[in-house]
Parts: structure tokens; C-alpha cells; sequence
């Protein structure tokens, strides 16, 4: 509609390719398709299924699953764009999206690029060319070294000027990368070094700047818009200071605690940033503030951001939509002074990785996925479905859910509840540690600060126990199952009611107990569950009887169990999905997991996956095999190098023995579990215990 | 232009509705008290019996057995079965008290039907703890009884084998009849002759005759380094032939599986045997079509408990078994036939889990009418192939010179004709006394019901003690008033009551079920299941035409 009032010198944009895959993908083309605007989506081998793929109105497919051949290929997706005769790019984020070449290479070939000018990104996109722009345009900076002269010598005399802590970062970095902080002098040099080389490696280029370092700062941001009239807004801040590996993993808006004086003043603040570099469309400019609310300018980002959603929640906007009107030379839907918030709003981000371990990122299959259902005050942006994959190619990121309420308090609650009905299976997940940031008493007092995890690590990493509650669930959802499927088997036969279907473990003069064998970890839980007459079951743990009586629901076609539990007159309730082995319950306190001991038998015959071969950890790339049919390793010699999530890994012999057969070879891909090579047969015999006790 | 009559159609709306039979008992009462109590005693020491019968041979012989990383007989069945399947365990008490000093727990093999991998089968386990498995005459009894029922009902069998053989000490009483130990090898021959599947899983040894077991078997699956089949063990070959070998080189699963083909599957362990054995039955591409109409089954109106109150353990007193009826059948539905005609008997139809049943029950002893009646009833279940259930609570055929002017012997015999002949399948379960001839009318053992239970407060003899001791005491007095001696009440007393106790004991369910006289004591809160899983079992065998023989008129 309102293409239909554009002024003079609007360009009509009817089809737009979308240059990215996954959450972002998925989210342009929602916004597009309420406009009307067809879509066009580019994929690589990898992502030849997905979801974003089946979304577009049209989608081409544009190379190998590594992004530099694919989603990095500027040539290809002008081809694309132009062929599918599309009247503009969006980038999404990452990828190409702030890339100056690719921004000049579109505006030659006469194709809109949904991003600021290559001009602007350019600017903004070389740390010590920003903070030049931005201190002479009045932005508050952090007092910093931006030469040219490289030299250590200089670099350490600039870092003593500043004052230690200082920050190390590389000029071209972004995201984490090559940035380093020296504590003191000594470990300078040391931290220079390191910083460097994760510069030349990430970015190709070791040029640093040198920064005073802030410390415990909250990160706050502020979403500014321009047009190609001149108008600016800010659509307030956002606060993500709470992040591992450097990277954003709760976002909220608007940032806690703020005055209306210094949300005015950062505001304005950014737009004045936006203005200095003549900014069209959505940007993000980033600050970092100190304890007193003092704010500095640390970058801007020229895209739209990951955590967008929270400012479009608060602000009721949608900026996607904001940045295809702006793109065709409308101006700005609002006036700073038409711009309002209300309420609150979290994003948590849920990623595929393994809080445990550092935050590893991980890959593998969505075996099950379950979301909170979307309402007007629940989003769920995500670009995977159940039975997709986390491919080792991409960003781990699986969703991000926001949540938006009246207030801070509430929506932290909400956001709570939400995380406790995702259920994710098949791979790691960060939820559990969402949860438990969520409700962390610091948290929930807005004492937020970019080393909030490293702080209170202890308590975000509690030692879990499995309870007894868990554990009783566990082995009566398995009792009932069986007796379900007892039923059930013989229902469509000739024979549907037979007492051998529905008398369940009946015996004659004797009280039928069923044992139940549970794992935890290396424990080994045992559980005896008696039936009673009423259909409430008596259940022993560790010598102690618990009465419970359950009462289930069959949800997601079967899928998962939602299990109501009355435990020696306690109510609890849980889903329940029993998937790859395992008892997976999903509660208010988050994801307990009990395993399913697999009988030898199974093992033996290669089905549980049970035999001694090594496997690869996690999917990824063969860089290397040490070892070739025939060849005797001892113990922990090494075997296979593997590349996965940019980390090595060398998978080492688990014990002696001579290798049979070596199943891949260098630049193969694997999948987590894969064997790698197999040992030959071990003639003595294996272990003679039988898991009946 | 065609001109036509409405039809209005009057009916209610629940006239289909059936009338339910039972009636809440008078709980309070002094009587039904003390019924309850009494009868829980008995389901007590029952019960207790039972739980040491479980525990199979001594602590020391299920060590010995457990430290082999061998299964214990009954966690073998439990895994056999599928999961959540009951298991119809017979006979908990053969062997009870019938060899002295000597125990001999559940005869030493256990013995029950149960779901494999959906299919209903009968299971026969040796016992390894319980002297070594070796097979007593009620061991070797029960096992044939358990083929009998596998064979009458269709169930395939399973044979978990672990045994050393015939109990040499008791030759005479194992090897030579017709219902010795070679049964068991003709039964597995017959049976597979009629496509009832023949599974044999070797977990132990299989010693001479014992090697037949498996070697008869349509399949056969041996554990490595447990299993051993051969005819002859080392210790006969080395007294044969001098040949020195090893019971595993002699006859283990390598041999078995590998040279000779005796066994077909190789297992690892218990657990796998039994696991093979579970896909064995998945392959007889076995289904089960009963030849009767399903409905889908209702709880009995009344808690199975109330059995206890009302019928006691006192034979003396009476109680209408239509009470029992109400707390066995679906829904407490029970269509009564005849209900006016011979009040002694009563006969019907219900439900029980869904399948049809005919029931016969008594209340009181039979006339010539309720004989009648029965005989009727039979001939129409027979016709309609619905199986029986006799509920026995019988003191006999009325007697004295009307009864017997009347003709009862022909009318009874009919009768007794009828239940022979009979071929719907036939369940007995004796709920009070059985006496005389009114155990053959009421399908006693010797008619081959497919199952015959008993609850703890039932007696069998030929008549009661009490009866026989007079009996046996009018005989004496005769005898010695024709010598002139005299007779006092003192000896008289004497010679009773030994007679009494005598047949107090013969006839106590334990007793019989020592001996295998029944598949069972049960405890009566148990019967709808047991006769369910009785009657579930039954139907696997296709339908058989019933040929009466002739009735006297």
C-alpha cells in the first residue's frame, strides 16, 4: 500500500534474494511475503533441504556447502539475482552483509543492496577509521591507539599511555576475534602475539589498535535508522552484555536501569554516529558503559543484528520492512518523535553447543525438536525443523526466542517458561544454561556486565544431581510404555482384548515388580516398580518405597508424552520423550536425561554402537589418517586428525591392537558417531557379564 | 397412487440394557466376617508357600548357578517374555512334600504360558538349582502336562534346557512307562507333526535323553561355553571308550553350531539365547484367530475380595454361586438358561475379557433335573462352540430309592456323557467340594478340561471324610453285630477318625496339586484373570467339532 504513495525517484522493489540461509533467510522472506514482495533464496549443497529453501518463492542452488563457495560467491548470487530478476539483495547478517565490494558490485550491476552505502561500511568497518569519524563528529570514544606505526615498541609505549588494562584488538576484527587484553606489561607482548595471529587467521590482516579496557562494562546498543532523505531515528538501545566467547547470548530492550536522560543522550549520541557516515537503513552502534552509566563508542555495525527482534517487540515496529521501504527510497515510516516503547523484551539465543565444555559449538541432527507455541508476545525465529541438521558449515545458532511483557520481571519470567518448553534432542544445547542465567538473582537485578558468566560461574554451572522425583518418572513413563505398546501390539489383531494384553505382568500368587535399569552418567540406577490393582504404582529406590500414580497424554502424534505424577502426594509433571536410547524429561527446571542400558547382544552386532572402534566426537572434516590397514597402534597413539568447528581434534587409539580397515580418508566429511577405523577382532574373550543385575 | 400404513415402532431406548446379576454382601455380618478371615488365611499360607517355591533351590545352588553368569530359571522367562506379559505359571506346588526330606521345589521345572513376541507359548523351564535340574517323576510329570496343555491349545513351546537328565536313583518311576521320559520326545514329535513349533534353548546341559530336547526341536539355539548337548557325558565316555574329552569340546556350542548342526543359533549368553529364542517365535508366522465373537471386555461389577466373605472355607455352608459368577464376569452380565428348571445347576452365558463363556455352576447336589439341564446346556454351548466354565461346589447325585426310581443314574449320565464329549474348550475350577460322581458330571480331571484350578478351600475325594468314616464305621458295626461282638461309640470314634484326617489330607488342594491333580491353587481374588488367561489360551486351537456319544433316554 504504500508503494502506491512513493514520491518521486522510488524504486519499486517487487522481488527480493535474500544472500543468506537459516534463521535471518527465514525471517526476511515472513516480512516480504506480507508485503507482497516475492522472494528468492540462494542455497549451497549443504543446505539443499532447508528450510528457508522451501519458504522462497524460488531458490537456486549456488555451490558446495563452505561458504566461501557458496554464500561468500558475490558473482554467483548477482547471477542469481539477476537471472531470477531480482530488484534487490538483502544480505541478513554475517556473510555479505557487510561487505563493501559486494554493496559497490550491487549498485554497478543496478541491483538495490539492502544495507547502508559500500561508502558507509567501508567507515565503519575499520575500528581506527571509526573512532576517528566518530570523536570528531562529538561521539564519545574510549581513549585509544589507532597508528599506523606497528612496531612493539610503539605499540607498548601507546598501551603504557593508556594505562593497562588495555585491550588489544584487531583492526578488521569483529565478533571476538583478535582481540586480546593485557592485564599488565608483562604479558603484552605475549597477548600482541596471540592477537595476531587469530587476526591474520580469521581476517587475514594483523594491523591492532589499542584501546583502554573497561572493566566489568555492560554492552549497550542502540538501533538507528536513516533514509535516503536525510532523516535519522534511534529506535532505543539494547543491552547484551551478558555474552561467552565474546559473543551475545541474552539480549534484552531496553537496557535496565537506564535514565531518560541517558537513553536520550545515547540515542542521540548514535544517530549523530549514523549521520557522520551519511547512514541509510538499519544499523546498530555499540557502546560500551561503566558502572556510572558513562558510554563510550566501541563500533557500529551496518546490518541488521541478531537481537533486532527485541527493539522491534518493544518499539512495535518491523525493521525488515523498515529496510525495504528505506531500500526503495521511502522515507522513514516515523519521526524520532513518533517513536515510543513500551514493556520488555528478551531475546535468549539458543545455540548448538555445549556449555560444559567452554561453550563448544556443536553440529548434529534436530532428532526432536518442540517449541513454546508463538503467540503475539512469543516469538520463535528459526530456520531448522525437526530432523534437520546443525551442519558444521554455519553458525551453530538453532533459534532465538523473544519474549515481550509489561515489564522487566514478567518478562524474565516468561522468557523462563519458554525456555523450559523448547526440547531440543539430538545434539547439545546452551537451554539448560539459559535457564539458569534467566534465573540467576543477578541477573533478574539487571547487575548485568560482559563478564557476568566468568563471575558467577559457579552458580550458572551448578552440580546437577538427578532426583529422586526424575528418576521415579522415568521408570514409570518405561513401565507404562511397555504396557501401552502390550496393549496396543494385539489391539488390531483378531484377538484385541486378550488378558495377555491387558492383565499387565501378571503372576500367579506373586506380586509382578518390574526392574528398571536407568543410567546416569557412569551410575547405574536400579529401580523396582510393582503395580498395584489400582493403577498406582509402588516404586523402590535405593530401599525407600515411593507411592505414584501417573497419568499421561499423548501429544505431538505420539511424539512425546506430557506425564502427570502424584510422588508420595507431591504433583509434578513433565513431557517425556524417549528417543536414541534414552529417557529425556522435559520439566520446569529444565532437561533431565536418563539412558537405557543397550543388552550386549545389541552392542555386539554393531547396533548400540557399543564396540570398541573410535568414533569421530563431532561432526567434521578428515584432515589427516595417521594410520593404515595392518599398522599396530599402542594406546593413545593418534589415529585421525579431524577439523570440525574450526578446532582440531585427533582421535587417539583407545587401547593396543592392529587396525583392520581405515573407512575414511582426507577431506572426507563425518558425522558425530561415525566409526573411523576399525580394529581388528579380539580373539580373547570379552567380558562375560550379562546386564541382568 | 399408492396408499401404505405407517408402522409405528414403540420401543425404550435401553431395552438393550442387561440386567446384571450379584448383591452387595452383607459385610458387617458376623459371618461374612469370619468367612473373609478365614479364607485369608488360607490365601496367606498359600501365598507363603508359593514364595518359597519362587526362590526355586537353596541360597547356595542359585549362587553356584548366578556365579557361572548364568540366568536364574524364572529371570530366563521373564526376559523371554515380552515385556508387561503375564505369565500363567502351572503347578506352583508339584512336588510339594512328595518326596519326604527331599525337596523338590515346583517339581523342579516351571512350567506356564506367556506372550513371545506377541504370540501366546508355553514355556518349560528346568530348574538348574533345584537338584540340578534333574527330572524327578513329578518333574517329568509336569513336563508332559505342559506339553498336554501345549498340544490341546495349540501353543507352541519353548524349552529352556538346563538339566542333568533322568534322576538315576529313581529310574524305575522316570524311563519306563508310557508317560516317562520318552513322552516328552514323542510329544515334541506329535506336536510338530501338527505345526505346533518346537523351540529348544540350550543354557545348560542336555545329558543323554536330555540331548533329544533340543536335537527334536524345530529350532534350537545353545550359549556358548554353557551349553552342552551329548549323549553321553565325559565320564560314560571314558568308561566306553577311553577317550578323554572335555564336556565343551564333547558337545558345546562350537561343536553344535559349527560341525555337527545339532543347534541352529549361537548365543553369546543367556540373555542373547533368549533374545534369539523371542525371534525364533517372531518367525512361525503364527496367528492367533479365535473362532468365537469379541465384545470389549467390562470389569465385574464387585470387588474380587468379596469372595473370601462369601464363601468361606467352611464346605458346610452354603452360598449361591451366582455370587461368585458376579465377581468373575464382564460386567457382572450373566444370562441365565433354565433359571426356573433343576435350581441345582445353574447354567448361562457371559462374557469373560470378551470372549464368550458358558457357565455351569453348582448350588446344591444334582437331580435328575439339573442334570438334565446341564446336559442341555452343554449340547448348546457345543453347538455354538462357547467354551465352559465349571465352577465346582459339589457334594454328588442326589441318592435314595426316589432318586434313583427317577433314573438319576441315566440322567446323570448323561450328563457325564456330555462333558466328556464335549470338545468346545472346558475350564474347571473347584470353588468348594468335589465329590463322586459329581466331579465327572462337573468336569473333573479325568475329563480333560483344558485347565482345572483350585481355590485353598476346596477338597477332592471320593466323598467326605465324615461320609466315608460313617461309611466305613456302619460296615465294622454290620460286621461285628453279625459276629455278636460288641461295638463301642470309643471304637467307633477310633476308627473314624483317622479316616477323617486321611481324607482331610488327600483331599486338600496341596495334595493335589503335589501330584498334579490340578494346574493350580489360586487365590480366589485371581480367578477372573487366571480363567481369562486359561480362556485366551484356549482359543488358540482351531475350532473342533463335538460328536456326543450316546445318551440313555
Amino acid at each position: 500500500r504504500i508503494l502506491r504513495f512513493h514520491p518521486t525517484g522510488v524504486k519499486k522493489i517487487e522481488k527480493v534474494l535474500i544472500a543468506n540461509r537459516g534463521e535471518i533467510a527465514c525471517r526476511v522472506i515472513r516480512t516480504a511475503r506480507r508485503l507482497g514482495i516475492r522472494t528468492v533464496a540462494v542455497y549451497s549443497d549443504a543446505d539443499r533441504d532447508s528450510l528457508h529453501v522451501s519458504m522462497a518463492d524460488e531458490a537456486y542452488h549456488i555451490g558446495p556447502p563452505a561458504a566461501s563457495h557458496s554464500y561468500l560467491r558475490h558473482d554467483k548470487i548477482l547471477d542469481v539475482a539477476k537471472s531470477a530478476g531480482a530488484h534487490a539483495i538483502h544480505p541478513g547478517y554475517g556473510f555479505l552483509s557487510e561487505n563493501t565490494e559486494f554493496a559497490e558490485l550491487c549498485s554497478k550491476e543496478g541491483v538495490i543492496f539492502i544495507g547502508p552505502p559500500a561508502s558507509a561500511i567501508r567507515d565503519m568497518g575499520i575500528k581506527s577509521t571509526s573512532k576517528a569519524i566518530m570523536s570528531a563528529a562529538g561521539v564519545p570514544i574510549i581513549e585509544g591507539y589507532h597508528g599506523e606505526d606497528q612496531s612493539l615498541d610503539r605499540l607498548k609505549q601507546e598501551a603504557a599511555k593508556i594505562g593497562y588494562p588495555v585491550m588489544i584488538k584487531a583492526v578488521r576484527g569483529g565478533g571476538g576475534k583478535g582481540m586480546r587484553i593485557a592485564m599488565s606489561e608483562d604479558e603484552f607482548e605475549s597477548q600482541l602475539e596471540s592477537a595476531k595471529t587469530e587476526g591474520l587467521k580469521s581476517f587475514g590482516d594483523d594491523i591492532m589498535l589499542l584501546e583502554k579496557f573497561v572493566q566489568t562494562p555492560r554492552h549497550v546498543e542502540v538501533q538507528v535508522f536513516g533514509d535516503q532523505h536525510g532523516n535519522y531515528v534511534y529506535l532505543f538501545e539494547r543491552d547484551c552484555s551478558v555474552q561467552r566467547r565474546h559473543q551475545k547470548i541474552i539480549e534484552e530492550a531496553p537496557a535496565p536501569g537506564l535514565s531518560d536522560e541517558v537513553r536520550r543522550s545515547i540515542g542521540e549520541a548514535a544517530v549523530k554516529a549514523a549521520k557522520a557516515v551519511n547512514y541509510v537503513g538499519a544499523g546498530t552502534v555499540e557502546f560500551i558503559m561503566d558502572k556510572d552509566q558513562k558510554f563510550y563508542f566501541m563500533e557500529m555495525n551496518t546490518r541488521l543484528q541478531v537481537e533486532h527482534p527485541v527493539t522491534e517487540m518493544i518499539t512495535d515496529t518491523d525493521l525488515v520492512e523498515w529496510q525495504l521501504r528505506v531500500a526503495s527510497g521511502e522515507r522513514l515510516p516515523l519521526t524520532q518523535k513518533d517513536v515510543r516503547f513500551t514493556g520488555h523484551a528478551f531475546e535468549a539465543r539458543i545455540y548448538a553447543e555445549d556449555p560444559n565444555s567452554a561453550f563448544m559449538p556443536g553440529a548434529g541432527p534436530l532428532d526432536y525438536l518442540s517449541t513454546p507455541t508463538p503467540d503475539t508476545y512469543t516469538r520463535i525465529d528459526t530456520g531448522v525443523r525437526q530432523g534437520d541438521e546443525v551442519s558444521v558449515h554455519y553458525d551453530p545458532m538453532i533459534a532465538k526466542l523473544i519474549v515481550w511483557s509489561d515489564d522487566r520481571t514478567s518478562a524474565l519470567r516468561k522468557i523462563r517458561s519458554a525456555l523450559s518448553e523448547y526440547h531440543v534432542l539430538g545434539l547439545n544445547t546452551n537451554i539448560q544454561f539459559l535457564m539458569d542465567l534467566a534465573r540467576h538473582p543477578q541477573f533478574e537485578a539487571a547487575e548485568v556486565h560482559t563478564d557476568f558468566i566468568p563471575q558467577h560461574y559457579d552458580q550458572l554451572f551448578p552440580e546437577r544431581t538427578l532426583s529422586t522425583e526424575a528418576i521415579c518418572q522415568a521408570a514409570v513413563i518405561l513401565v507404562i510404555k511397555e504396557q501401552e505398546k502390550a496393549f496396543t501390539r494385539n489391539y488390531n489383531t483378531q484377538d484385541p482384548f486378550s488378558p495377555f494384553s491387558l492383565c499387565y505382568g501378571a503372576r500367579i500368587n506373586a506380586a509382578p515388580v518390574r526392574k528398571v535399569q536407568l543410567q546416569d552418567g557412569d551410575q547405574t540406577i536400579t529401580v523396582q516398580v510393582q503395580s498395584n490393582s489400582d493403577g498406582s504404582f509402588t516404586v523402590t529406590l535405593d530401599g525407600k518405597e515411593h507411592r505414584v500414580s501417573a497419568d499421561i497424554d499423548e501429544d505431538r502424534e505420539g511424539d512425546r508424552t506430557q506425564l502427570r505424577c502424584n510422588i508420595d502426594g507431591t504433583l509434578s509433571s513433565a513431557h517425556v520423550v524417549i528417543m536414541n536410547n534414552a529417557v529425556h524429561l522435559f520439566s520446569l527446571d529444565g532437561k533431565q536425561e536418563l539412558r537405557l542400558p543397550v543388552p550386549k547382544y545389541l552392542k555386539s552386532s554393531g547396533l548400540g554402537g557399543g564396540s570398541n572402534d573410535p568414533v569421530a566426537p563431532m561432526p567434521g572434516v578428515v584432515e589427516k589418517v595417521a594410520v593404515s590397514p595392518g599398522d599396530t597402534v599402542l594406546k593413545g597413539d593418534p589415529l585421525v586428525t579431524m577439523i570440525a568447528m574450526k578446532m582440531e581434534y585427533v582421535i587417539r587409539a583407545p587401547h593396543d591392537g592392529v587396525i583392520e580397515k581405515v573407512f575414511y580418508k582426507s577431506g572426507d566429511t563425518v558425522s558425530k558417531g561415525t566409526v573411523l577405523v576399525h580394529f581388528t577382532e579380539n580373539k580373547t574373550d570379552p567380558e562375560a557379564t550379562s546386564n541382568s543385575d | 397412487k399408492i396408499s401404505s400404513q405407517n408402522v409405528t415402532i414403540k420401543r425404550f431406548y435401553n431395552a438393550d440394557a442387561v440386567v446384571t446379576i450379584g448383591s452387595m454382601p452383607e459385610t458387617d455380618s458376623a459371618d461374612y466376617k469370619e468367612n473373609y478371615e478365614r479364607m485369608q488365611v488360607l490365601v496367606q499360607d498359600l501365598r507363603s508357600k508359593v514364595s518359597t517355591v519362587l526362590q526355586g533351590g537353596g541360597e547356595k545352588a542359585r549362587n553356584r548357578h548366578l556365579s557361572r553368569g548364568k540366568l536364574l530359571p524364572r529371570d530366563r522367562i521373564n526376559s523371554l517374555l515380552d515385556p508387561e506379559s503375564p505369565f500363567l505359571e502351572l503347578s506352583q506346588l508339584a512336588g510339594y512334600k512328595l518326596y519326604g526330606e527331599e525337596e523338590v521345589p515346583a517339581g523342579g521345572i516351571i512350567t506356564g504360558i506367556g506372550r513371545v513376541s506377541g504370540v501366546e507359548c508355553m514355556i518349560v523351564a528346568n530348574d538348574p538349582t533345584v537338584k540340578g535340574g534333574s527330572y524327578y517323576p513329578i518333574t517329568v510329570k509336569k513336563h508332559i502336562r505342559a506339553q498336554e496343555v501345549a498340544q490341546q491349545n495349540h501353543l507352541p513351546c519353548i524349552y529352556l534346557v538346563d538339566s542333568g537328565g533322568a534322576n538315576l536313583p529313581r529310574q524305575a518311576d522316570v524311563f519306563p512307562d508310557r508317560d516317562h521320559f520318552g513322552r516328552i520326545f514323542y510329544n515334541q514329535a506329535n506336536m510338530s507333526a501338527k505345526r505346533i513349533p518346537q523351540i529348544a534353548v540350550v543354557l545348560g546341559s542336555c545329558t543323554a535323553g536330555g540331548a533329544y530336547v533340543p536335537a527334536m526341536a524345530d529350532e534350537s539355539i545353545i550359549v556358548r561355553k554353557q551349553g552342552t548337548i551329548f549323549l553321553g557325558g565325559p565320564p560314560l565316555v571314558r568308561a566306553a571308550t577311553g577317550e578323554e574329552v572335555s564336556a565343551e569340546d564333547l558337545g558345546g556350542a562350537d561343536l553344535h553350531c559349527g560341525k555337527s548342526g545339532v543347534t541352529d543359533y549361537y548365543a553369546q549368553d543367556d540373555l542373547h539365547a533368549l533374545h534369539l529364542a523371542r525371534q525364533c517365535i517372531k518367525n512361525i508366522n503364527y496367528k492367533k484367530t479365535p473362532q468365537v465373537t469379541i465384545e470389549p471386555p467390562e470389569e465385574p461389577l464387585f470387588p474380587a475380595d468379596e469372595l473370601y466373605g462369601i464363601v468361606g472355607d467352611n464346605l458346610k455352608k452354603t452360598f449361591d454361586v451366582r455370587e461368585v459368577i458376579a465377581r468373575i464376569v464382564d460386567g457382572s452380565k450373566f444370562d441365565e438358561f433354565k433359571t426356573l428348571y433343576g435350581e441345582t445347576l445353574i447354567t448361562g452365558f457371559a462374557r469373560l475379557f470378551g470372549y464368550p463363556v458358558g457357565i455351569i455352576g453348582n448350588n446344591g447336589v444334582l437331580f435328575s433335573e439339573s442334570a438334565l439341564k446341564g446336559t442341555h446346556f452343554i449340547e448348546l454351548c457345543c453347538q455354538r462352540n462357547i467354551p465352559l466354565i465349571f465352577l465346582q461346589n459339589i457334594t454328588g447325585f442326589m441318592v435314595g430309592r426316589d432318586a434313583e426310581a427317577g433314573g438319576i443314574a441315566k440322567h446323570g449320565a448323561k450328563m457325564v456323557t456330555a462333558v466328556a464329549c464335549a470338545k468346545v474348550p472346558k475350564l474347571t475350577l473347584i470353588i468348594g467340594g468335589s465329590y463322586g460322581a459329581g466331579n465327572y458330571g462337573m468336569c473333573g480331571r479325568a475329563y480333560s478340561p483344558r485347565f482345572l484350578y483350585m481355590w485353598p478351600n476346596a477338597r477332592v475325594s471320593v466323598m467326605g471324610g465324615e461320609q466315608a468314616a460313617g461309611v466305613l464305621a456302619q460296615i465294622t458295626r454290620e460286621q461285628r453285630a453279625r459276629e455278636g461282638k460288641p461295638w463301642t461309640p470309643e471304637e467307633e470314634e477310633a476308627l473314624k477318625a483317622p479316616v477323617i484326617k486321611k481324607y482331610e489330607k488327600e483331599g486338600h488342594p496341596y495334595f493335589s496339586s503335589a501330584r498334579l491333580w490340578d494346574d493350580g491353587v489360586i487365590d480366589p481374588v485371581d480367578t477372573r484373570t487366571v480363567l481369562g488367561l486359561s480362556l485366551s489360551a484356549a482359543l488358540n486351537a482351531p475350532r473342533q467339532r463335538t460328536r456326543f456319544g450316546v445318551f440313555r433316554m
